[in-house]
């Protein structure tokens, strides 16, 4: 008797929480939903979007179409490096969203491929087989548990943001990344502030040179530039926060329903 | 008795040749792939490459259930004369900036690996555009249309995750609200980017 009602308490409790955990994701999938993030300062977003792109003229675009010119190895070390020290920032957050398990993988590869992989130059990692990395921020975390984005920001230099994730990566500095803590925030002797900005603006030039083609593409070729950015940027960022590898789990079918030819 | 038969029969014979006749979306997409692949390894000017991309285009592509979906709901205040315009325009529009997109890229190697039926109307094919020299590996899926089995459409290429129609819709909703709702507008942004 106590063993029957024992099965029927554990599946009610089992699908409870299943429930509990598809609302939730169905939840959060649609706060992020691209479509839904209002742009609230548009004219000055736009300002903001004209400035970056003629910085981008300027400086980022040179200088990355030199940098897209240097030998493969070079590129996917410092690409690997800058990967690895993104773990600092990755693991707390792996916490934050209760992912212990993750936390525990990413603080082994971090590990490995500081030295084995020689101050993260080579991504040993991987050849040993550890899973696929995926970088989490302080703006995921936020989201995940249940924050809304809020407005949409462009902001100078740095580019298209939200409010909650603007909001959130305040949290790396303060005490939230281990790389800003031992360059900029305390006074160590093997590092300083210069190695911290070198790192972030390197990080800039690498993901300018990775997706040279891509952008110079799309500017090319779109009506409005400033709304294909900001389309591309909230659908990448509903993917990561829901790390969803699957197309079809952020795609609305819905209005694609109606188009009957 | 022998009429039934010979009915029974045929009518077998013409529901397996139906089946034979239609076609399965990823092997839709890998054929369609292939051409394209092809085509853009030839040794021949981008002005001929781009022109043939347009004929791959125009039999492989719904460009039509793709402009509707662009426009959103503003499809439905389109009178008649406003949507042969906008399909006309929109054509133009898609066929210019898809051609000359993949126009850029020399023998692409693109593999189909798996594929999920959504429902009747659309199937996600999977695919993965191979990694050569500096450009990584891309997952790339395809949204076909399978209304019609024997003639599967192409609706929408979502590439890592990022939906072309999808971003294409956003645009034209911005450049639509800049101008209060004005269809005209579009059709001017849309006539421009054509003639350039």
């Amino acid at each position: 008797m106590f063993k029957k009602f024992g099965i029927i308490l554990i599946t009610t409790f089992a699908l409870t929480l299943n429930v509990y955990a598809a609302s939730d994701g169905e939840l959060i999938l649609k706060k992020n939903e691209p479509s839904q993030v209002k742009d609230c300062f548009e004219k000055l977003n736009r300002g903001t979007f004209a400035f970056n792109q003629a910085l981008d003229g300027l400086i980022f675009k040179p200088v990355s179409s030199v940098y897209k010119k240097l030998p493969s190895p070079i590129k996917t070390g410092v690409s690997n490096s800058l990967d690895n020290l993104s773990n600092l920032v990755t693991i707390p957050n792996n916490i934050l969203q209760g992912d212990f398990n993750l936390a525990g993988v990413n603080s082994g590869r971090f590990l490995i491929n500081s030295t084995l992989g020689i101050l993260g130059l080579v991504d040993v990692a991987e050849y040993v087989g550890m899973v696929e990395y995926e970088k989490e921020d302080y703006g995921q975390s936020l989201a995940k548990s249940g924050v809304g984005p809020g407005c949409y920001i462009v902001l100078p230099i740095l580019g298209p943001s939200t409010a909650r994730d603007t909001i959130a990566s305040a949290a790396n500095f303060l005490g939230g990344d281990a790389w800003y803590n031992v360059t900029v925030k305390n006074d160590t002797q093997y590092f300083s502030e210069v190695d911290y900005y070198s790192s972030r603006a390197t990080s800039g030039i690498d993901f300018r040179a990775k997706n040279f083609d891509s952008i110079e593409n799309l500017e090319k070729n779109s009506l409005d530039f400033y709304a294909s950015v900001k389309s591309l940027y909230l659908q990448d960022r509903q993917q990561k926060i829901l790390n969803f590898n699957k197309t079809v789990n952020t795609q609305d079918d819905s209005d694609w329903e109606e188009i009957q030819n | 008795m022998k009429n039934k038969k010979i009915l029974i029969f045929l009518l077998i014979y013409l529901i397996s040749f139906t089946k034979v006749l239609s076609i399965e979306p990823d092997v839709f997409v890998q054929s369609t792939v292939n051409r394209a692949s092809k085509l853009l390894s030839e040794n021949i000017s981008k002005k001929e490459k781009i022109l043939k991309l347009k004929k791959i285009a125009k039999e492989t592509v719904d460009i039509k259930g793709i402009g509707l979906y662009t426009l959103g709901s503003a499809r439905k205040n389109l009178n008649e004369d406003q949507k042969k315009t906008y399909n006309d325009l929109f054509e133009n529009y898609f066929l210019k900036s898809f051609s000359s997109r993949l126009a850029e890229y020399t023998n692409p190697e693109i593999d189909v690996f798996d594929k999920k039926i959504l429902n009747e109307n659309y199937t996600i094919v999977n695919s993965l555009l191979v990694a050569k020299g500096d450009r990584p590996e891309v997952k790339i899926d395809w949204r076909i249309y399978t209304k019609d089995p024997d003639n599967p459409l192409i609706r929408d290429l979502i590439i890592e995750g990022l939906s072309l129609a999808r971003t294409q819709k956003e645009e034209f909703s911005s450049i639509l609200n800049s101008n209060n709702g004005d269809l005209n507008s579009l059709f001017e942004v849309l006539k421009e980017f054509s003639q350039d």
